[in-house]
């Protein structure tokens, strides 16, 4: 793996030929911030799981092929992106936060 | 049993913050967010260190737990306020266990550290002291604890609620999707076991559903609540959550959780599993 991921988070703790990981980053105007609460909706929007996005903003998630929405609350606002996910692949995403 | 008997809101804890009688106590899963940051007064429980077992797959027994509470500086008089990450999760687990052992004054904080957080209210690093106590633990109450002999009668005969996400349940992840998804056990769930996901019980802040959201949630799908019901989830932590919701909010007498929950299931050697993927 060369090339930092978005949001910083490891890459390297786990197999990633064998899971369909998503990771990314909170950002407010384009710049990355801390704790937010990101959640992972899967194609019919319901909850498959949740964390707390890193001091520098990144989170990650082990999930399986397909489609599937990210949702992060922060104290005074909210944001979502879609990403498709494939098994020994990393999908990259950004969740921009807006009021 | 009523909502207002086990539930409190950020308010009502900001109101007793200096409160002798009331202990706040942080259980996460991440263990380390207790040290960046808590409650003003609240002492940290870890739930894989301080409530299980470190050698058998079991609870700390009733000794330990005294020796736990009493090191905690936990009364048996005092009023405990569990909170934690992960909309709830490990403090309901937590939750389950001081009513396991008996304790008497337990309450959850509604939202967890989530809605404290969103709020923006205020977090410190400051660990309190609190002087030891002499905390005297009641026998284990299997009334609201199911093992796995109980868990294979249930199917086809009793209420077995699967709390997991729709795509753990079906058999596509094995874990919840925070976590790395290469496990030994078998993917699918118990036979005649109704999915709903814990998550469908709270609202996006982590807070409960109202009790009348959550009736309709359990009998709009299927669940008989006249009838036992046995909540299971990967590992109890979310069963516990929703062994809350019907026991707790909901006032139904004969729920248990299932803590071997499916990586004891989905590990056990000739059960019946269902999997749709």
């Amino acid at each position: 793996m060369c090339g930092a991921p978005v949001g910083g988070v490891p890459l390297t703790d786990f197999d990633v030929t064998k899971e369909a990981v998503i990771v990314g980053e909170v950002t407010r105007d384009g710049i990355p911030v801390g704790g937010a609460y990101v959640r992972l909706l899967d194609d019919s929007g319901e909850f498959t799981a949740e964390v707390v996005a890193s001091a520098t903003g990144g989170f990650r998630f082990f999930a399986a092929p397909g489609k599937w929405t990210l949702r992060a609350l922060a104290p005074g606002g909210r944001g979502e992106s879609i990403v498709a996910a494939d098994r020994g692949a990393i999908a990259e995403t950004r969740i921009e936060i807006a009021a | 049993m009523s909502r207002t008997d086990v539930l409190v809101d950020p308010d009502w804890v900001e109101s007793h913050l200096n409160d002798p009688n009331v202990v706040l106590v942080e259980v996460d899963e991440d263990t380390a967010a207790y040290d960046k940051g808590h409650l003003q007064g609240a002492v940290k429980i870890d739930w894989k260190l301080d409530l299980q077992d470190q050698v058998r797959r079991d609870f700390v027994d009733k000794a330990q737990f005294e020796v736990l509470l009493s090191a905690k500086g936990i009364g048996n008089d005092d009023t405990v306020v569990l909170y934690g990450g992960n909309n709830n999760w490990f403090a309901s687990y937590a939750f389950w266990y001081f009513k396991l052992y008996g304790h008497d004054s337990v309450k959850l904080l509604d939202g967890g550290r989530k809605r404290w957080e969103l709020d923006s209210r205020p977090l410190t690093d400051e660990v309190p002291q609190r002087e030891r106590t002499s905390y005297t633990a009641q026998e284990p109450d299997n009334d609201i604890r199911a093992f796995r002999d109980e868990v294979l009668a249930a199917i086809g005969a009793t209420n077995l609620v699967d709390v997991r996400s729709p795509d753990e349940y079906s058999g596509r992840l094995l874990a919840p999707a925070h976590l790395p998804q290469e496990q030994a056990q078998r993917a699918g769930h118990i036979p005649t076991a109704k999915n709903i996901p814990w998550s469908k019980a709270a609202n996006d802040d982590g807070t409960f559903r109202s009790d009348d959201e959550l009736r309709e949630l359990y009998s709009g799908a299927g669940v008989d609540l006249g009838r036992d019901t046995i909540a299971y989830c990967r590992i109890g932590e979310r069963s516990a959550h929703t062994w809350f919701v019907l026991h707790e909010l909901l006032g139904q007498p004969n729920v248990k959780n299932y803590d071997g929950s499916w990586t004891e299931y989905g590990s056990l050697v000739g059960v019946p599993i269902e999997k749709d993927a």
